[in-house]
């Protein structure tokens, strides 16, 4: 069963990637959506064929142990066997719960699914990245959150069978209040392209450099945590393995100098730019393209040659 | 208020992970052990809410993660619990299962987590132990008020905050920006070593959770230097656009 998570309505991307996954994988599945509006239709077009889209008033906000019972019920019902899910914030809150109530082992933040006979193949990154483990869930049942953005979303598929379902599931704790970050700020783990800057932005008044860049490019907005802890930065952008893990396709590297730390956090993006002044700054080990030079004049040259292509 | 932290043993970010020869678990002799950085979110938290001598620090694990415990009990708490096992379990199930068991004994009005251990990276243990002991659990929390046992915990999410109201006893895992960990002054360090640290024995239930192989990542090809100044930028963005097809 793949949980197809929304935000607002829309469903988000990983949801589209795990259904692709399922059927690369070549098991039969069914989605499940939770919440009122949301077109739940659109999996078919990544190549869901039955969506179980279940209603309820009290569930439009994200409810811990409701959605836990909800979609351990539904596995049941289903006889399912693997529950995918994506390793976003509601995911990893979720699939551990889920998980208990199945008796499951559960798998974080997979990386690599691949079916070997009857079992699972499962690849996760441990220790920050430093290590690819390959593991085994050994339990009838199983729970795998898989990280954002390794899997395409592929759409190969044409329409889904949509069954509503209204549920009466209770539950104990429900988000309250929901408090926006800034305005329709894309996140990092969501974004295609991450544009981040280090301590060599020298301030947050320059900060507009990393910002333009990012808005020429679509991109978000991340930082070292030299540059959080100088409070130049919300910790929300943070980059790293006391922040966040991000692989998005590009990932452009401004005045970092590229610690461990920071590479744990996204050295598995599919391209890295790196922009630094010092040839031997670590980061260049783990870009694919870099420019040895001042910042403050490259970034300024990049903004406008983009700008000028649009 | 009782409160009880649980805290985990991690190697230290620096550290270099060395897999062993049967590829299946990290060699530790020359790990340098720290208390994972999480929990001292965790502990702070507890230090700003209760008493020193209400709040107990709990960890699963060989005997090397009592020095994390002292760690924890330096930077101010009273007692710990040390649940000892031959290893580190590799199911976060097993964990789960045997700090549940130890916590329902204790009466917590809460318990504090880290959001994430930095070794395995599992980022379970919350919600797990929610669902094993039936009481709410907020993960990734960077804001909490607890009044008179209403809980208000603000977590956390992608470009935005979710806000729960829940009543104690609940699980609570901590997020940067919760807090800003105190050092542990040498009065504290002093102070740790004389807690008497109370050893449990467990049964552990069975893993379902089975290491095929550890391996290092793919070694990535040096990258390319494009130039070195600003006029490299044409030919990068020349790069990115159609050998890399990204932009
Ligand atoms: C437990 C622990 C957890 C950590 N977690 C994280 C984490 O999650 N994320 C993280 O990022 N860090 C983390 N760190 C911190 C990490 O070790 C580094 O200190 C941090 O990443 C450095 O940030 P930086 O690259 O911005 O700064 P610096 O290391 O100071 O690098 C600045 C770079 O900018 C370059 N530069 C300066 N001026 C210019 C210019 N004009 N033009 C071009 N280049 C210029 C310099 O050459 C240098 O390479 C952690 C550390 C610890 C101990
Ligand atoms: N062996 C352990 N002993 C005590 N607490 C633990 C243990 N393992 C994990 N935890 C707690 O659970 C949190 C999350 O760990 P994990 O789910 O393994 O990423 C950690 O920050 C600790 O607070």
């Amino acid at each position: 069963m793949v949980f197809a998570e929304h935000k607002d309505g829309k469903l988000r991307k990983i949801a589209f990637e795990n259904v692709s996954l399922a059927k690369k994988l070549g098991i039969d599945f069914e989605c499940a959506v939770i919440g009122n509006d949301v077109d739940a239709e659109e999996l078919g077009k990544y190549g869901a064929e039955k969506v179980v889209h279940y209603k309820s008033d009290k569930l439009g906000n994200y409810s811990p142990d409701g959605y836990a019972k909800l979609l351990a019920d539904a596995m049941d019902k289903q006889g399912a066997d693997v529950l995918l899910l994506g390793a976003t914030s509601m995911g990893k809150d979720l699939a551990p719960r889920v998980a208990s109530r199945l008796n499951a082992a559960m798998a974080t933040d997979c990386t690599q699914v691949e079916l070997d006979g009857n079992n699972l193949k499962i690849v996760r990154p441990m220790y920050a990245g430093k290590v690819q483990a390959t593991i085994n869930l050994s339990s009838a049942k199983k729970v795998v959150t898989i990280r954002p953005n390794v899997y395409a979303a592929d759409e190969n598929g044409t329409s889904a069978t949509v069954e509503s379902v209204a549920s009466d599931v209770d539950f104990k704790t429900v988000v309250k209040e929901i408090v926006a970050g800034a305005q329709g700020k894309l996140d990092v783990t969501e974004a295609d392209i991450v544009v981040s800057g280090g301590r060599g932005l020298k301030g947050p008044e320059n900060w507009h450099l990393i910002e333009d860049l990012a808005s020429a490019l679509g991109a978000a907005n991340g930082a070292s945590r030299a540059a959080v802890d100088a409070g130049w930065r919300p910790h929300d952008e943070q980059v790293g393995q006391t922040g966040k893990t991000v692989a998005p396709s590009l990932y452009v590297a401004v005045g970092i100098s590229g610690a461990i730390q920071h590479l744990a956090g996204m050295s598995s993006s599919k391209y890295i730019v790196a922009i630094n002044k010092d040839p031997e700054a670590p980061i260049f080990k783990v870009a694919d393209y870099g420019i040895v030079a001042d910042l403050f004049d490259v970034v300024p040259r990049m903004i406008e040659e983009i700008k000028a292509k649009q | 208020m009782n409160i009880a932290v649980c805290i985990k043993q991690v190697p230290d970010t620096e550290t270099k992970i060395k897999i062993s020869d049967d590829k299946k678990s990290i060699v530790e002799s020359d790990i340098n052990f720290i208390l994972n950085p999480y929990d001292e979110f965790g502990v702070e938290e507890a230090l700003k809410l209760t008493d020193p001598e209400n709040i107990t620090i709990i960890s699963l694990g060989p005997d090397r993660v009592t020095s994390a415990i002292r760690s924890a009990l330096a930077m101010g708490a009273k007692n710990a619990i040390h649940i000892k096992t031959d290893s580190t379990p590799a199911d976060p199930g097993i964990t789960a299962d045997a700090l549940a068991s130890v916590l329902k004994e204790g009466n917590y009005d809460l318990i504090f987590t880290g959001k994430q251990a930095i070794d395995d990276d599992h980022a379970q243990m919350a919600s797990l132990l929610a669902e094993k002991m039936d009481i709410p659990a907020v993960n990734v929390v960077i804001k909490l008020n607890v009044e008179n046992g209403t809980v208000m915990a603000e977590r956390e999410i992608e470009g935005a905050h979710e806000i729960f109201e829940c009543a104690t006893p609940c699980i609570i895992s901590a997020q940067r920006g919760l807090n800003e960990p105190r050092y542990a002054s040498l009065k504290g360090i002093m102070g740790a070593k004389k807690v008497k640290i109370e050893e449990k024995d467990v049964t552990l239930s069975e893993s379902n959770l089975e290491v095929v192989e550890y391996n290092y990542p793919a070694e990535k090809a040096a990258g390319k230097i494009v130039g070195d100044s600003a006029d490299a930028v044409p030919e990068l963005l020349r790069l990115l656009n159609e050998e890399a097809k990204v932009i």
